[in-house]
């Protein structure tokens, strides 16, 4: 089975296995756990549901998290694709789905995704991520942690500095 | 000058801790250039022409002398004995080798200094006014929301891979030393009738192929709601800034393609779900407030004698004190800017020994407390009239007391072609050639006030645009031609420069700006400026006779 890194409720990265399948919008549906596009949910997502199977969304950066809104309860994993790293909207994709929707599924990062955006990421509310370069848990532990305070409130439980040094 | 506390100092350590593990793996081969691109970037790296780029950050152009003398140091060891300030109000040390950014970095962050998000698709650097808690005109001191912007802005987890580069600068003063309007984000502080403390929000304003003095998007925001309203723009922006095209990515085309009205209903709307959640509490600005180190004015008399003794005995140092002080809010004291443009110098650089001598007359003479301009000078802000003399005298042996600021060899010009991988032209030896036409000192004191800004390409890191004369580098068939506008400024009164006419070739441009200021001065009224006459009178009197010969 593939497997992807995932951030554990304590904090420390495991290589966990992953029991999705990742299915384009013209490929036949496997049996089991799936994730789809946004489009291909909208059209098949309440059949597949009601099979009993899990279900997850892939989002584009164009897409808007807004459009998941209502059938967040319902969906399992959130994949947020960045087509190339450079493109930072799936950072505030999977902030809003913490933050605003109070999403408590998977937030997974997909496409090019790399151990140096491993800090931004976990700030954002990601916790589960394929990496395209090879990486290892040890690895995005190693960045995610790196810096020992942050001066932001985010979609993690991390104290803000202004709050630190009260 | 914000002291940094240990927080602020591990933050800063572990960062360069970090980036020397990157270089450890890029030099050992691990990663490739490309995937190490965007590392670099998060760090102030560039590789240009010749050598790699270093860009350090100066948080809003404010160093102390231990500051100043570590620059002065890392120039020494490891660039060639000097570094080049920027209209960012950074330094740059252009000869760097890739091996040595590590230690670099280390010995930047022993004295609370970085170069983080210098560069990349981020927030960079934010700037404000020299004269910040030097000047009478300013409602608030803008060093404290500068500071508080950089923290929140450094390594924001949401806002690090914008579509482009993002700019906030910062004034409290009516005279605008910033050039706000022309930034992703210009903040004015304001205050309002009830006397509550807040800011005009301009977003949109910037320079490059597409020049635009940005839009009003809020009249008045309270101060204590400052980063909510930060989130909600950016975050706009980060969802909506178009991606796929570079030349179009920055915030001020989303603005022009939405309306100023449009973009600043969408902030609003965002700025409501975001709420005060996202807001600094007001004890952090209070203690960003308190951290600042105090300055201790002694109590004087607003003449002084020294002062008038020797501007009266030392004509040179009149000539300096009329051009290159400015008043101080405390009665006694002046601001007094140091020129970087010594005619036929490189505009913004400053050698090492140069860098500790500024350091040492802000330690004596300048309560620790030195600025640097985007208009690429050095200000001290704090000296007694008494000391001006003695201050003068240091920083004429030392080739720093070039009586310009503001005149017409006060010239803004990129690195251009001579460092810079994508310039199409040099920028600098045109602004050697104009200052040497302009070298006569009573020539440039009866012409006045005169900003020229030269850029070696559209990119328009020379500000050209902005400049009353602004001068682009265009390359015609592998030759460098220079493409002139007039009526530009980058002040209160902001506008984009309009076209002169066809590019001149580079040996005739600093005839042709001799040309301009003669038509200037034939056409002013009373005590209008270069600005005020093109204004009055438009491009035509000018075109004409700069291109008479052609005719």
């Amino acid at each position: 089975m593939p497997t992807r890194i995932k951030l554990q409720a304590d904090g420390t990265f495991v290589l966990a296995e992953d029991p999705f399948t990742h299915v384009g919008d013209d490929a036949g549906l496997p049996p089991g756990d799936v994730i789809i596009s946004l489009t291909r949910f909208q059209a098949e997502g309440d059949r597949l549901l009601s099979e009993g199977r899990s279900v997850g969304v892939r989002i584009e950066p164009a897409e808007e998290v807004e459009t998941l809104a209502y059938d967040l309860p319902r969906i399992a994993v959130v994949a947020v694709a960045f087509p190339k790293y450079r493109d930072g909207r799936a950072y505030t994709a999977a902030r809003l789905l913490r933050e605003r929707y109070g999403f408590k599924g998977e937030i997974r990062a997909v496409g090019d995704v790399l151990r140096e955006q491993a800090g931004f990421m976990v700030r954002t509310g990601m916790d589960a991520f394929e990496p395209a370069d090879g990486s290892t848990p040890e690895q995005w532990a190693h960045v995610a942690h790196r810096q020992r305070h942050v001066y932001q409130r985010a979609a993690d439980s991390r104290l803000p500095a202004f709050a630190e040094r009260e | 000058m914000y002291q940094y506390d240990t927080l602020d100092k591990e933050f800063l350590a572990d960062r360069a801790a970090e980036f020397r593990e990157q270089v450890a793996r890029r030099l050992a081969g691990e990663i490739t250039e490309d995937q190490f691109k965007m590392i670099r970037l998060m760090n102030g790296l560039y590789l240009q022409l010749h050598a790699y780029m270093l860009r350090v950050a100066i948080p809003y152009g404010s160093l102390n002398p231990v500051q100043l003398r570590a620059l002065a140091e890392i120039g020494r060891k490891y660039d060639k004995g000097y570094g080049h300030f920027t209209t960012r109000q950074n330094l740059q040390f252009h000869w760097i080798k890739l091996a040595d950014t590590p230690a670099i970095l280390d010995e930047l962050a022993a004295v609370d200094m970085h170069a983080i998000q210098t560069s990349g698709n981020c927030i960079r650097n934010v700037t404000a006014d020299p004269y910040a808690g030097a000047t009478a005109e300013e409602i608030d001191d803008p060093r404290v929301w500068s500071e508080a912007i950089r923290q929140w802005s450094s390594l924001h987890p949401e806002f690090s891979f914008l579509p482009r580069k993002f700019k906030i600068a910062i004034t409290a003063s009516a005279k605008d030393r910033t050039a706000a309007k022309v930034h992703d984000i210009g903040l004015m502080v304001r205050r309002a009738r009830d006397g509550t403390l807040g800011f005009e929000v301009i977003v949109g304003g910037g320079l490059g192929r597409t020049p635009y003095v940005g839009p009003t998007i809020r009249e008045f925001l309270p101060a204590n709601r400052l980063f909510s309203y930060l989130e909600a723009v950016l975050r706009v922006y980060n969802r909506h800034g178009r991606r796929d095209n570079s030349y179009k990515a920055r915030i001020k085309i989303l603005v022009a393609a939405l309306g100023a009205e449009e973009f600043a209903r969408q902030v609003e709307a965002e700025w409501e779900k975001v709420g005060a959640a996202g807001d600094l509490p007001d004890t952090e600005i209070a203690r960003i407030r308190g951290a600042f180190a105090p300055t201790s004015f002694d109590t004087l008399v607003n003449r002084s004698e020294a002062f008038e003794e020797a501007k009266a005995a030392d004509p040179i140092f009149a000539r300096w004190a009329r051009n290159n002080l400015r008043p101080h809010k405390r009665p006694g004291y002046s601001i007094v800017e140091i020129s970087l443009k010594g005619i036929g110098d490189t505009p913004g650089d400053a050698s090492s020994d140069q860098m500790d001598l500024v350091a040492d007359l802000a330690e004596r003479y300048g309560q620790d407390d030195i600025r640097v301009t985007h208009e690429q000078n050095l200000v001290l802000p704090h000296v007694k009239l008494d000391d001006l003399a003695v201050v003068h005298a240091e920083l004429r042996r030392a080739g720093l007391a070039t009586p310009n600021v503001n005149l017409i060899s006060d010239i803004i010009a990129c690195p251009g072609l001579d460092y810079c991988a994508l310039a199409n032209a040099r920028a600098i030896p045109i602004a050697q050639d104009i200052a040497r036409k302009f070298e006569n000192q009573d020539r440039a004191e009866l012409i006045g006030e005169l900003k020229i800004k030269i850029s070696g390409c559209i990119n328009a890191c020379g500000h050209h645009h902005i400049g009353h004369i602004g001068i682009l580098g265009v390359d015609k068939k592998g030759e460098e031609f220079y493409q002139l506008t007039l009526g530009g400024s980058g002040a209160e009164d902001a506008a984009v420069g309009s076209m002169l006419g066809p590019a001149l070739p580079a040996n005739r441009v600093a005839e042709a700006i001799d040309v301009l200021v003669d038509v200037y001065l034939r056409e002013r009224q009373d005590e209008e400026r270069f600005l005020d006459t093109v204004r009055r009178t438009g491009v035509a009197p000018f075109k004409e006779a700069v291109y008479a010969d052609a005719n």
